[in-house]
Order: C-alpha cells, then sequence, then structure tokens
C-alpha cells in the first residue's frame, strides 16, 4: 500500500509541475502578453514600457521559475484589473465554487447510484430502459439550457427560487441541479454496470441460496462491490465540475471561480487566468490521486496488481 | 479470380448485409440517423430553404413572437429576434455551424488522438508511458476553462473555436485507440505480417487501423456532439463564435436578456441543440451496438 501510494503521488507532482508549465505556456504561446495588455491603440514605446514593468522582457524560463517560485507560495501577483491580490481574489470567490461542486456532486450520487441500481436489479425491464433513456437525454440537453430552463420555470412563472446571486441556500438549488447534471449519466452507467457484474458473482448466488431477503443481498452484499469504481469515477466528476462550473455561474451571477476566470479572460487579466487554471488543474490531480489512493484501498486487487 | 477470392467476397457481402439488417432493427440508431440526416439536408440546401436572409435586419419587426403564439404569423414562423432578423432562418443557417465545427474539430482532434493512441498501444514500453504521460497531463487541465482563455487569445472567431477545440478534445481518441491497438498488436495476423517482413508503417495502415475503425467512428460522433455542446457553451459566454453569425449557443446567448418576457428566444436555439446532439448520441451508442463483435452473426 505504501509503495503503491508513493509511486502515485510521484506520478502526481509531475503532472501538476507539466500542468503548471502548460498554464503558463499557454498565455505565453498565445501572442505577445504585452501588446494584449497595452491594448491596440498602444505605442511602441508604451509596449515596450509595460513589458518592462512585467518583467516580459526577461528569458522565458526565467519567468516561468518566478512565477512558479511565487505560485508554490501562493503569491499569483497582482490582478490587472482590480486592485488586490490574486490570492486574496481566488480566496474571496473558491467558497462559492466549492459549495456549489460539492452541492451538486452529492446531489448527482444521490440521484445517479439508486438509478443505477434499480436499471441493474430489474435489467432488461422497462425500469432500466426508462432510466438508459433518461441518460441518453440528460447527456444532450447542455447544462447552461437545462439552468436557463430551470430560471423560466421556477424563477419567472413560479416564483419559487431566486433568479441569480449566492445570498441564501436557496440560491444554490437550481445551479446545483443544473451542474450535477453532467455528472449523472456517468455515475448511473458505472453503477448499472458494477452492479449488473456484481449480481452475477458466485457469492451472491450463495447469498440468495442461503435464502437473505433480496434486499440485504442487494444492499448489503452487492452494493458494497458495485460502488468501488464509483468513487472514483466521484472525485474525476468532482474535478470536472469545479472547472465546468464556470458555465453555470456565468448563467446565474454567482461570484465563484469560474465567474471570476471568465471576467478575467474578457479583460485580459492573465495573472488571474493563470492561476485559476493551475488551481483547478492541481485540484483535478490531487482528487484523482485520493481516488486512486482510496480505490487500492477499498479493492486490494488493484493494489496488488 | 479464384474459389478462396469469391468466398471471401461473399462472406464480406454478407457481413455488409448483417450490418444493415442489424442497424434497421436498432432503434436507436433508425431515429437518430433520421434526425441526423434530416438536420444534416437542412444544413446544406439552408440557402434553398430558409425563407428570410438570416442576417437581414428589421428593427419595425423585433422579438415577433413564433407561430403558436396568439400574435405569431406565418411571415416568421419561429419568430424574430431582438434585431428582427428571422429566427427560424437564423436556425436553419446555424444547424451550418455547429455540423461545421463537429466535423472539423473531430478531423483535427481525431488525427492528433489516433497518432497518439496507437503509437502508444503499438510500440509500448516507454514510447507507451511518455504518451500516457501526455494524455493524463491533457486531462487534468480544465477544457472549458483553457478554451475559453485560448480562444480569446487566439482571437474569438470560427476559426479560432475549431482550432481550439481541435487540439483539446483528442484525450478519449487516445485512451481508446491505445487499448485497441494493443489487443490488435497482440493477434496472430499482426505477428504473421511482421514475420514476413511488412514494415510498421505498412502494418499499422494496413492491420491495425481498418481493425481499430470500428471503435474510431464511435468515439467521433461522441466526440462530435462534445464539441458542438462545448461550442455553444463558449459562443453562450461571449467567446466563441462571433455575431452576427447565427451559432446555436450564440442565439441562446442574446437571448438571455428576453427570455424573462420571450422563452421561446431562447427556447427554439436550445431545443435545435438537444435535437442535434441527441442524434448523434443515438447514432454514436446504436454504432457501438451493432458493430460490436460479440453481436456479429
Amino acid at each position: 500500500m505504501l509503495s503503491f501510494t508513493t509511486q502515485r503521488l510521484a506520478v502526481a507532482l509531475s503532472v501538476a509541475l507539466t500542468v503548471s508549465i502548460v498554464a503558463f505556456m499557454l498565455l505565453h504561446l498565445s501572442g505577445d502578453l504585452a501588446t494584449a495588455i497595452a491594448g491596440p491603440e498602444a505605442t511602441a514605446a508604451q509596449i515596450a514600457e509595460i513589458s518592462r514593468q512585467f518583467g516580459l522582457d526577461r528569458p522565458i524560463t526565467l519567468q516561468y521559475l518566478d512565477w512558479l517560485w511565487r505560485a508554490v507560495h501562493f503569491d499569483f501577483g497582482n490582478s490587472f484589473y482590480y486592485r488586490d491580490t490574486v490570492t486574496s481574489l481566488v480566496a474571496s470567490r473558491m467558497p462559492v465554487t466549492m459549495t456549489l461542486g460539492a452541492i451538486s456532486l452529492a446531489l448527482a450520487l444521490v440521484i445517479a447510484i439508486p438509478l443505477g441500481v434499480l436499471a441493474a436489479v430489474y435489467s432488461g425491464t422497462i425500469i432500466d430502459r426508462l432510466a438508459l433513456g433518461f441518460c441518453v437525454l440528460g447527456q444532450a440537453v447542455p447544462a447552461f439550457c437545462l439552468g436557463l430552463g430551470l430560471i423560466i420555470v421556477f424563477a419567472v412563472q413560479l416564483r419559487w427560487l431566486p433568479v441569480s446571486g449566492t445570498a441564501s441556500w436557496k440560491n444554490y438549488i437550481m445551479p446545483s441541479i443544473a451542474l450535477g447534471w453532467y455528472a449523472v449519466p456517468a455515475v448511473m452507467r458505472l453503477s448499472r454496470n458494477g452492479m449488473l457484474e456484481v449480481l452475477s458473482s458466485d457469492y451472491i448466488r450463495t447469498a440468495r441460496a442461503k435464502g437473505l431477503r433480496p434486499s440485504v443481498v442487494i444492499l448489503k452484499h452487492a452494493l458494497r462491490n458495485a460502488i468501488i469504481p464509483v468513487v472514483a469515477l466521484a472525485a474525476v466528476q468532482f474535478g470536472f465540475m469545479l472547472g465546468g462550473s464556470i458555465v453555470i455561474e456565468a448563467v446565474f451571477n454567482m461570484q465563484g471561480l469560474g465567474y471570476l476566470a471568465w471576467e478575467a479572460i474578457a479583460r485580459n487579466d492573465f495573472p488571474v487566468v493563470q492561476a485559476v487554471v493551475l488551481i483547478l488543474a492541481v485540484l483535478y490531480v490531487a482528487l484523482t490521486f485520493l481516488a486512486d489512493v482510496a480505490n487500492a484501498f477499498l479493492d486490494p486487487r488493484i493494489r496488488l496488481a | 479470380m479464384t474459389a478462396a477470392g469469391i468466398t471471401l467476397e461473399a462472406a464480406a457481402a454478407r457481413r455488409r448485409g448483417g450490418l444493415l439488417r442489424r442497424s434497421l432493427g436498432h432503434g436507436g440508431l433508425v431515429l437518430g440517423g433520421a434526425i441526423l440526416a434530416a438536420i444534416i439536408a437542412i444544413a446544406l440546401a439552408a440557402p434553398l430553404i430558409a425563407p428570410h436572409d438570416p442576417y437581414n435586419q428589421d428593427l419595425a419587426h423585433r422579438l415577433i413572437p413564433p407561430i403558436w403564439q396568439a400574435k405569431g404569423s406565418w411571415e416568421h414562423a419561429l419568430g424574430t429576434d431582438k434585431l428582427g432578423r428571422d429566427y427560424l432562418s437564423r436556425l436553419i443557417f446555424g444547424a451550418r455551424i455547429s455540423l461545421l465545427i463537429g466535423t472539423l474539430t473531430v478531423i483535427i482532434s481525431g488525427t492528433i488522438g489516433t497518432v497518439i493512441g496507437v503509437c502508444a498501444g503499438y510500440f509500448g514500453g516507454r514510447v507507451d508511458a511518455v504518451l500516457s504521460y501526455v494524455v493524463t497531463t491533457r486531462l487534468a487541465l480544465p477544457v472549458v476553462l483553457v478554451a475559453l482563455a485560448s480562444a480569446a487569445l487566439v482571437g474569438s472567431s470560427l476559426e479560432g473555436v475549431i482550432i481550439v477545440l481541435g487540439l483539446l478534445l483528442w484525450d478519449r481518441f487516445a485512451v481508446v485507440t491505445r487499448s485497441a491497438t494493443q489487443q490488435i498488436a497482440r493477434t496472430d495476423y499482426v505477428a504473421a505480417a511482421r514475420a514476413i517482413g511488412c514494415s510498421t508503417l505498412r502494418i499499422l495502415g494496413s492491420e491495425i487501423l481498418p481493425n481499430i475503425l470500428n471503435a474510431l467512428i464511435v468515439v467521433a460522433t461522441l466526440e462530435m456532439a462534445h464539441a458542438i455542446l462545448l461550442e455553444a457553451a463558449l459562443s453562450f459566454l461571449g467567446l466563441g463564435v462571433q455575431p452576427p453569425l447565427p451559432s446555436w449557443g450564440l442565439m441562446i446567448s442574446e437571448g438571455k436578456q428576453y427570455m424573462f418576457f420571450s422563452p421561446w428566444v431562447i427556447g427554439v436555439p436550445a431545443a435545435a441543440l438537444v435535437a442535434l446532439v441527441l442524434a448523434i448520441n443515438l447514432v454514436g451508442d446504436g454504432l457501438r451496438d451493432v458493430t460490436a463483435p460479440e453481436n456479429r452473426g
């Protein structure tokens, strides 16, 4: 277990390092930063001045190492737009995105796992077909369309929920449904397939032959093994949700990390964009690492393979 | 022609016939194929069937409601947008943009992903380790955010969106072709081809590639749907396709401020988007079912 963990940790750290290079280079390869910051009407002298001021005239590797060294110490420089450090901006926006992501994930799991188990237990019946059909339809509805649809129905026509903002828990209901929607088909399919596989195994037949009630067999014996791969998928989906919440935050005007990144991209606020890309990527790497370790802990077959 | 050649041809013909029969018996594939064919036909014939010029503004007739509402008229069957442009015509021309982006993105990303996947799967060892690492790194990048940031930097435009998405969405191609190639590379006929001295390029081209094609087509359809959804999201956020092009995502974005009084301005393009993505996904899922080897009679 220890060697497995250290090996995975080494891979995760090196991926995080590579991602930091990509996040840094992305903005440098796409064009001349100084020109972009200065705007279309700047003179050559102004561009040179900006280049010097932001240290963009130094060699690129030096700029990267300097940026990385500061990033490791949670110093991402100052925002070009806000009179504030990137770190404090990110810290103030992070809770909204994390809350949204956590509620969305919980919602997705609460809907998808029982649905997947039902579909597997009644596989081949109308319940299974309905569940799979729901998945196909779910994958075709873009999250932002669902969000807008929810606003029209529940905020405008029924007036049950607030349209936008983050003022109370009620503001999180519709965004969480729209964001969690993304993960439902994947989680449902995986729990259905896992359950189908487990239900056909010998120990389930034994449990049934012993005369245990079907509910005990399914919930106590089968679900425990079927759910293992879902743990890893849930972690990965949480990472996707943090990245995908940018669209949902834009629909519902929630001042989260995604909204911050969206504004920053539109305003050429490069330090903020770089920081958010790096933070989300590193979070994803950390989540997949934790999922690998949790999986290996839950299922000895993985760590011994 | 030799007897063996004839038998092989007959077998191939039977297999093709079987594939067609299985396809027609698959409800989802037929439904998806029909919707997709209809949307492609509409996109190709757009200038012929669109009742109005999709760019023609008429400020005297702004936000006319669609036909199913009391004030609707056949002149503008789906109403008009905030600049008085005919919504049905914009919707029809918008199909071109979605299909164009879906197709070109998949050609770029499919090429990148297949090269990576086939090389990793065929050569294995250190090549596989390096390429798999590249895939892992790509998966760690938040797609929407990176696409937004790079689209903004290369300049938000139709070409920009296609290039950015093409360079980003190759991960699933690489993962699927890698494992498919690994399976094929272990077969006897690949060993035989190697034994008679075929070059690596020839083995990859005439033994590996034709045999992973089925898997490749399935991934291509699903990634096409993914690309279309991402374009809509990017355009919705204002950093994808730019006005006045009639992208469905852009139409939803432009309609957002009117949705409280005229919900159809976002409902109509959203429905079109859902229909297209649903059709492509049904085709992809259906193709996977009918081409899976275990289903072959």
